[in-house]
């Protein structure tokens, strides 16, 4: 692992500080300003779930080299209450919050790779993966 | 206070400022060095031995006024409030070491010299970090008022047309503030049309569309048209990746085609006048 940086997500601010610190590694690892866009609405929905289901949390950015390809892979986790039905969480339209229930499905459509990995009443980590193309 | 401990510290100034000087730029951080010119450091560090020299005399009020001075001016300065508490400690450590060499600290009085170094610090130390965060909150809270002001603006632009230009990163509470401003606004100027502009605003997910989408709601219910501009070509890809459904709601990519279509819509046009 070349380089980590987490942000702790407490508040609904640290959503942008999240968002702000993807954007500036994304940059750095030179993605165009649509995957720069499409990562940074990632990481805000990713964070997003934290801050409104597990109350807190951290998400971290790690630059990844992998087969002379360069990506950046976000990890979401918490230790809130979990997912109790994961695959109906990746339906589009199922929310629990009111919402328009496209988080986790659109968060997979925007990035290259998704993982996400839940216990109930132990939490919640959420891994994808962006490759520059 | 102990008269030993007074006599030293208010007659070894010059001593106490130097060593003090070395073991704080020994210890200091390069944030503070890049910020601090030598000069600037030279002579902040000297008001602030002065001030806790002047400590000594046992003027309170004089005293007060001076670290409120001086608080205002490093927080203005920029030096962290970690450095401050270390440069405190650091010059408690500074008379300490000079007594030990002066061999004014013998094994019978070193717990009094200590415990009363302690207690002439601490009231210090307490004092630095109240002003400290009252400053803080104080920034933060004008802050927060200056962001609401800039909250969400609704402007009347030609009979019947209004803007509401969105800037920056959309929370719940800006969220509610918007469609407060929104329905009272068009309400009150008896909008027509009301465009939504969204270039300023810097992510689109599905929280911020979700709201976007209610106030559009809302806006039809009392009785105008909604529309949303300034939808930029990234925003537009990853609103559909996302997968969010905004067929209801006209958009366009800039607010001057946004203003042309509102135009058609109330059965105007702009045109030149001959002369």
């Amino acid at each position: 692992m070349e380089f980590q940086s987490c942000v702790k997500i407490i508040n609904e601010w640290d959503i942008v500080a999240a968002r702000q610190l993807g954007r500036n590694v994304a940059k750095e690892l030179g993605f165009g300003t649509v995957d720069q866009a499409r990562i940074t609405t990632a990481i805000s929905e990713l964070a997003r779930n934290i801050y409104l289901y597990a109350g807190r949390g951290s998400v971290c950015i790690e630059k990844e080299y992998v087969n002379g390809k360069s990506g950046m892979k976000i990890i979401a986790s918490d230790e809130g209450p979990g997912i109790q039905d994961i695959r109906k969480v990746m339906e589009d339209g199922y929310t629990t919050s009111g919402g328009l229930g496209a988080g986790l499905p659109g968060v997979r459509r925007l990035m290259d790779e998704f993982d996400i990995d839940s216990f109930p009443s132990k939490g919640t980590k959420v891994t994808a993966i962006k490759w520059i193309r | 206070m102990n008269q030993i401990v007074f006599t030293f510290i208010t007659h070894s100034r010059d001593y106490m400022l130097e060593e003090w000087m070395n073991l704080m730029k020994e210890n200091a951080d390069e944030r503070l060095i890049n910020v601090v010119s030598n000069e600037m450091f030279v002579q902040t560090s000297a008001e602030f031995i002065d001030m806790i020299i002047s400590n000594t005399r046992r003027n309170n009020e004089e005293f007060a006024s001076k670290l409120s001075d001086f608080a205002e001016k490093v927080v203005r300065l920029g030096w962290p409030l970690s450095f401050i508490i270390e440069g405190l400690h650091k010059f408690t450590l500074v008379v300490i070491n000079g007594m030990v060499m002066k061999e004014q600290v013998t094994k019978d009085n070193q717990m009094e010299i200590i415990y009363d170094l302690d207690k002439w610090t601490s009231p210090m130390k307490q004092e630095i970090i109240s002003i400290y965060t009252q400053t803080w909150e104080r920034t933060v809270s004008l802050q927060k008022m200056a962001l609401q002001e800039l909250s969400a603006p609704l402007i009347p632009v030609i009979e019947g047309i209004t803007i509401m230009p969105l800037i920056g990163t959309i929370d719940t509470e800006r969220a509610k503030q918007i469609m407060e401003n929104l329905l009272t606004g068009v309400v009150k100027q008896r909008s027509e049309v009301v465009l939504i502009d969204i270039t300023g605003v810097p992510v689109v997910d599905t929280m911020v569309a979700h709201h976007i989408i209610q106030a559009a709601e809302a806006v039809r219910l009392v009785g105008a048209k909604c529309m949303i501009c300034g939808i930029r070509p990234e925003i537009a890809q990853t609103i559909v990746s996302l997968g969010i459904n905004l067929n209801e709601i006209v958009t366009k990519n800039s607010l001057k085609k946004g203003i042309d279509a509102a135009l058609d819509w109330t059965n105007r046009k702009i045109t030149k006048v001959e002369e």
